[in-house]
């Protein structure tokens, strides 16, 4: 199965400019699962989504749909076939 | 023809001051790496080419540290990371502090300082870096605590010429030193007081804002305290206060001249509760015998009511000749001075609040 990784613009040129990633995923992967794979494409990009612990970093909020991920089970939310993510930075940095 | 290169570190990103080897007249580059709060920056001249550092965090993507091989134009990392705690030291980078390249007969070493407190250990040139684990597990670690600005090694000071030793300094935690190449690591804070303790004396937990020496006397140390200004003539055994004829014995940088052991530099603020300039003006307070008198320098400085702080790391010199020195302010402003002090000329005025500077005559 596949799941989109949309992504915003400060965050393109670490995955080679795209506006999206397709990842792909055995079963109904989690969030923290579909990172995986994307650390694999593009390392860069999960370090800035992710701390080296593997925790999502305070300010990322990642959702499905118009749900925040931290909302239902963080990291390991299950995601479905087709399923898309849309990374947004929260509002934070002085 | 040699060149000036200059690292102006700031909240919001990096500028780039460019001189010639006068360093009288510099034009300005940037911001690169915006958004960026740049805490670190290094300039390493000892290979055939000067390579760059700069240590950024975002607030929202994290920290990262970069470098560059072409004086800043553009700046690389490696894919898997420069620098991040491996996973059963349980912790995450908040910040990179310092990056200190070693001595030339370490070629390839490149100290790095962060938060939470941890010295790094990079022998690739600066591209990687890895945990020194003798002072990641030294026992004090869960009592160093954390000054405002965070639990963190601002300063590290390789020992010129012996590559087991290197000695650090943290807030708060004070100065700690190694002479086995960092297996193991022992307090070095007599003399220092901390005036936030019951026991104003303790074996360690002082808040050391900034250590210097001199590379040809290495085992004469200068430290601007939270609260005290010290020299160590033994490597930090034993410190004694070289405060008298300062207006203020608070601030954060203390810096030694570059060719002259003997004279040092500091900014002082008024103190811990009230951090502006004292008497509202921009002054840098040097000494030429070592601490034991100073005199203010003024010339070139803003000659109007001044309330913006010096930061720990944005006092700095270069290695030209005459030796240069660098101030930025808390206000965006830097200034450099190529007659070690006696006059100054403005770099850069409205930048964001500079968190550091570096400089060097290539």
């Amino acid at each position: 199965m596949a799941v989109v990784v949309k992504l915003p613009t400060v965050l393109r040129p670490f995955a080679g400019g795209a506006e999206q990633v397709d990842v792909a995923a055995a079963g109904e992967p989690t969030v923290g699962a579909v990172f995986a794979e994307l650390e694999r494409k593009h390392p860069a990009l999960r370090r800035r989504l992710t701390d080296e612990q593997g925790v999502l970093r305070r300010h990322v909020n990642v959702f499905l749909g118009d749900d925040n991920v931290r909302d239902l089970d963080g990291l390991e939310t299950r995601l479905s076939d087709g399923a898309e993510l849309l990374i947004l930075p929260s509002v934070a940095g002085g | 023809m040699s060149e000036a290169v200059l690292l102006i570190g700031t909240k919001k990103g990096l500028w780039i001051g460019r001189s010639d080897a006068e360093r009288r007249k510099w034009t300005l580059e940037g911001p690169q790496f915006e958004m960026q709060g740049v805490y670190s920056v290094g300039v390493d001249t000892r290979g055939e080419r000067p390579r760059l550092f700069a240590g950024g965090t975002s607030e929202h993507w994290g920290p990262a540290v970069f470098h560059s091989d072409d004086l800043g134009r553009t700046w690389d990392e490696p894919p898997e990371g420069s620098i991040g705690f491996p996973k059963d030291a349980e912790a995450s980078l908040e910040r990179v502090w310092q990056i200190q390249p070693a001595p030339a007969e370490q070629p390839g070493v490149v100290y790095a300082g962060a938060q939470p407190s941890s010295l790094w250990k990079s022998t690739d040139g600066g591209v990687t870096f890895d945990l020194v684990r003798g002072l990641w597990d030294h026992p004090h670690r869960k009592d160093w605590g954390a000054g405002f600005g965070g639990q963190a090694i601002h300063t590290v000071l390789p020992h010129p010429t012996d590559p087991g030793k290197v000695s650090v300094a943290m807030s708060t935690g004070g100065v700690y030193r190694t002479d086995d190449g960092g297996e193991t690591w022992e307090p070095a804070n007599q003399g220092i007081k901390a005036s936030f303790f019951p026991d104003p004396y303790p074996e360690f937990g002082q808040c050391v804002h900034k250590l210097a020496s001199h590379p040809d006397v290495p085992e004469r140390m200068f430290a601007q305290n939270h609260h005290g200004v010290y020299r160590s003539d033994d490597s930090g055994t034993i410190w004694k206060s070289i405060a008298d004829g300062l207006p203020s014995d608070f601030g954060f940088p203390i810096v030694v001249h570059p060719h002259e052991p003997e004279t040092v530099y500091v900014f002082p603020l008024i103190a811990d509760g009230n951090r502006i300039p004292t008497d509202a003006t921009c002054r840098v307070y040097r000494s030429r015998d070592a601490g034991s008198t100073w005199e203010p320098l003024t010339n070139g400085l803003p000659q109007v009511p001044s309330y913006a702080p010096v930061l720990r790391d944005a006092l700095c010199t270069d290695q030209g000749s005459p030796g240069g020195i660098y101030l930025g302010t808390r206000d965006g402003c830097v200034y450099a001075s190529a007659d070690a002090g006696d006059t100054w000329t403005e770099v850069a005025r409205h930048l964001p609040d500079v968190l550091t500077v570096r400089a060097a005559v290539i």
